[in-house]
């Protein structure tokens, strides 16, 4: 039962291109390429020099300030240049090069599983914050952060994001259907850190399959007593199963539809007493704490109608794209747009020689008859735009008045408040790139 | 990769309505009502919505032309549904040229003077209607009869006989003449059936919303239950009120025009209920025995105000 969210929109979804196939391991590339900067906030130092030889999993750059991320090795080798690169989402970032020499061992070590019970808040907390874990969700935020709010904001609902709303993404889908358990363990400790009463798991009903394995975990949890440690007998934790509208997974619409409350404008979800992490991360969060290991590789759907095989698959963060070629059988026709991430809010590449990032959910290789070309035309104020809309905003009107450079009223309408989904000019009958205009007048308003 | 690659800023996919969609959507959902009105009335009205339609597509390639834009827009279908539209609201006996000289007011006038598609202030149909009301407002109320009541006595619409109080004559028009349009009246808003199938049509592919048509009847429906009843208050004949006259045409197809209607829900249901009030009081209290057209176009000079005062409250304007 869920509460749902005003707006939004409904595309085909794209997805039975790779929702049955199992995530394929992980492909081990000759050369990575780490940016310092994968992650919400201030960029990792490099702590290694060229010429050093480097093992996985070791760290290759260290935090700085707050809200920050270190990086580690996602192959054994040595760095061979430490210069700017682009990534998928800037031309120009300092990132750190490895290569194999040929003789490394590059399997990912574990440590002996811990006895979590016996750790506290802080240590869990210092394990994901060493681990280099950010939201795999695609904001990439540092979840040490997420995870230590303030006092003033007390955290009594913890939301596991498996809505995974944008088309052809289907990377979240299946590590619900196959680390299952390994979900509800790191989620066991998110809950110790937070200390929170309730938890949901919130996943679209058009991946049935994810909600049943997710809920015949947690009744099998359910009935073995002192799995959940952590549980008090008080605690809820349940599935909620959310109506398949995008842009459902973002964190204001989760909220909403799970628990019914409505995050301030300019807020966050803890300002209502909830914390969301995205199914990739609570994984993560259980590999580092459970086997010490750190973020080096993540999973990605590889799709579109241009490949020959579509795939999910376990990638070492550093791969470059170009490489991956092979995972996926090359191509049956050639690509028009290469995207990383959603076809909603993913990034156009105009290279493929560019590495695969923590934030990086997907890549789509997507044909002519897949995009739209279609030309720009008048608006003609059928309100579309405002019907689906999630934040509730006047997409057209705002558009106007960032036109004619009134970023004032723009701002007064509540622009601020996008927070860049796409679905007004996915809807727009007229073709207008309604988003373009947001997007300027946020970055005005934000320079002013 | 032989071929460049596009770059372009998301989304990256979008929905396939396009604008001329949905112009020839509704002008799909206005043609049972077209094709009632020549079976009805008979081929002058085929005549009328002919000449309207090529008056209208000429008129706005010419402006064009004269404004050095792009001819081609011509075909976006939005000239071709000013055009329908005129007709119908036009009675079926007219002569050729009174559609061609409405048309070509509402395209030169109601519609590129303002800057074109998109940029009216008035419904351009009903700008060409007005006119043609004010420049002969005979032609505009000389109505003819349904093809087999020929020998009829009266010519007069139900809203003209209850303008001039003839009850009687009132009394003895059948409802299913009212649903069917079985009486005088412009091409095409005499038959109910065929505009409430098409407006179903455009409601359910959410070419428009219930806001603006079901506000605009409900207001009328009250009003003149509340008003206009021969026995005091609370009296009046609603289902009579709603089903004559230009109501169902106007609700459905020209009060949700979007381009001179208001952007969000509430400003819709203001606008609708607006429209039902000066509907109501126009039929009720001036000379006219119907209102729908002027209370639109007063509405439509308000929509930008509308507007303005009812842009929607985003998620989470409340302070927590």
């Amino acid at each position: 039962m869920s509460y749902g969210f005003y707006g939004g929109i409904h595309p085909s979804s794209s997805k039975t291109l790779t929702s049955d196939r199992p995530i394929k391991k992980s492909f081990i590339p000759k050369k990575v390429v780490l940016p310092l900067l994968q992650h919400t906030g201030s960029a990792a130092e490099a702590i290694v020099l060229v010429g050093d030889v480097v093992k996985v999993g070791q760290l290759i750059a260290k935090s700085t300030g707050f809200i920050s991320s270190p990086v580690h090795a996602s192959i054994a080798g040595k760095v061979t240049k430490i210069g700017y690169s682009p990534t998928p989402t800037n031309s120009r970032v300092l990132s750190i090069t490895i290569e194999a020499q040929g003789d490394e061992d590059q399997d990912i070590k574990s440590t002996p599983p811990r006895d979590i019970s016996a750790m506290t808040a802080e240590e869990l907390l210092n394990i994901i914050k060493d681990a280099g874990i950010v939201g795999a969700g695609g904001a990439a935020f540092p979840t040490y952060v997420k995870l230590s709010p303030p006092k003033t904001k007390p955290i009594d609902t913890v939301i596991i994001n498996g809505a995974e709303c944008e088309p052809y993404l289907t990377c979240d889908h299946r590590l619900m259907l196959e680390k299952t358990s390994q979900i509800f363990k790191g989620l066991d400790i998110i809950l110790k850190i937070l200390g929170a009463k309730n938890a949901y798991i919130a996943i679209e009903d058009n991946k049935l399959s994810a909600i049943y394995a997710m809920e015949r975990e947690l009744r099998k949890i359910q009935e073995r007593s002192g799995f959940f440690p952590h549980k008090k007998s008080e605690h809820m934790i349940k599935v909620v199963p959310l109506s398949t509208k995008y842009p459902q997974g973002a964190e204001k619409q989760v909220v909403k539809a799970v628990t019914n409350r409505v995050i301030p404008a300019g807020g966050l979800p803890m300002d209502v007493g909830c914390v969301v992490q995205n199914v990739g991360t609570v994984f993560a969060i259980y590999e580092a704490v459970y086997a010490g290991k750190p973020m080096i590789e993540r999973v990605i759907t590889i799709t579109g109608s241009c490949v020959k095989e579509p795939v999910n698959m376990w990638v070492r963060l550093g791969t470059i794209l170009k490489d991956l070629e092979p995972s996926f059988g090359g191509f049956k026709k050639e690509p028009k747009e290469i995207i990383i991430g959603g076809p909603m809010m993913g990034v156009s590449q105009y290279t493929m020689d560019v590495p695969i990032t923590k934030g990086a959910s997907g890549v789509l290789f997507l044909s002519e008859e897949e995009l739209d070309r279609s030309e720009e035309s008048v608006c003609i104020r059928c309100g579309k735009c405002l019907e689906v809309c999630a934040m509730g905003l006047a997409p057209t009107a705002l558009m106007q008045r960032v036109k004619k450079d009134n970023f004032a009223d723009a701002k007064d309408l509540g622009i601020m408040n996008c927070f860049e989904c796409g679905a007004c000019a996915y809807s727009c009958p007229a073709k207008i790139p309604l988003l373009d205009y947001m997007k300027f007048g946020k970055s005005k308003l934000l320079s002013v | 990769m032989n071929n460049p690659l596009n770059v372009s800023i998301a989304p990256h996919i979008k929905d396939p309505i396009s604008t001329r969609k949905i112009m020839w959507a509704v002008i799909l959902a206005l043609a049972p009502a077209g094709a009632a009105g020549v079976f009805i009335f008979g081929l002058n009205s085929l005549v009328v919505i002919a000449a309207s339609i090529a008056a209208a597509m000429i008129t706005e390639a010419l402006v064009l032309a004269v404004r050095k834009k792009d001819i081609k827009a011509v075909y976006d279908g939005s000239a071709i549904l000013t055009g329908l539209l005129l007709a119908y609201n036009i009675p079926p006996g007219s002569p050729v040229w009174i559609p061609i000289a409405g048309s070509f007011f509402a395209i030169a006038i109601g519609k590129q003077a303002f800057g074109g598609l998109g940029h009216n202030i008035f419904n351009p149909a009903l700008a060409g209607r007005a006119f043609l009301m004010i420049s002969w407002p005979v032609y505009m109320t000389t109505w003819q009869n349904p093809r087999w009541k020929v020998d009829a006595i009266t010519q007069a619409t139900p809203l003209a006989l209850y303008k001039h109080g003839d009850l009687e004559a009132l009394r003895r028009i059948p409802y299913m003449d009212l649903l069917l349009g079985n009486h005088p009246g412009c091409i095409g808003e005499v038959c109910a059936i065929a505009l409430l199938a098409g407006a179903a049509f455009l409601l359910i592919k959410k070419y428009i919303t219930w806001h603006v048509p079901f506000i605009y009847i409900l207001t009328v429906a009250f009003t003149s239950w509340m008003f206009n009843g021969s026995k005091g208050l609370f009296t009046g004949d609603a289902l009579f009120f709603v089903l004559s006259g230009g109501l169902l045409l106007g609700a459905f197809f020209m009060a949700t025009d979007y381009v001179t209607g208001p952007l969000g829900a509430r400003g819709k249901i203001i606008f609708g209920v607006g429209c039902g009030i000066l509907t109501f009081v126009i039929r009720r209290f001036s000379g006219y025995p119907e209102g729908v057209s002027y209370a639109i176009l007063i509405m439509n000079a308000l929509t930008p105000t509308i507007d303005r005062y009812t842009f929607p409250k985003w998620f989470g304007w409340r302070k927590a």
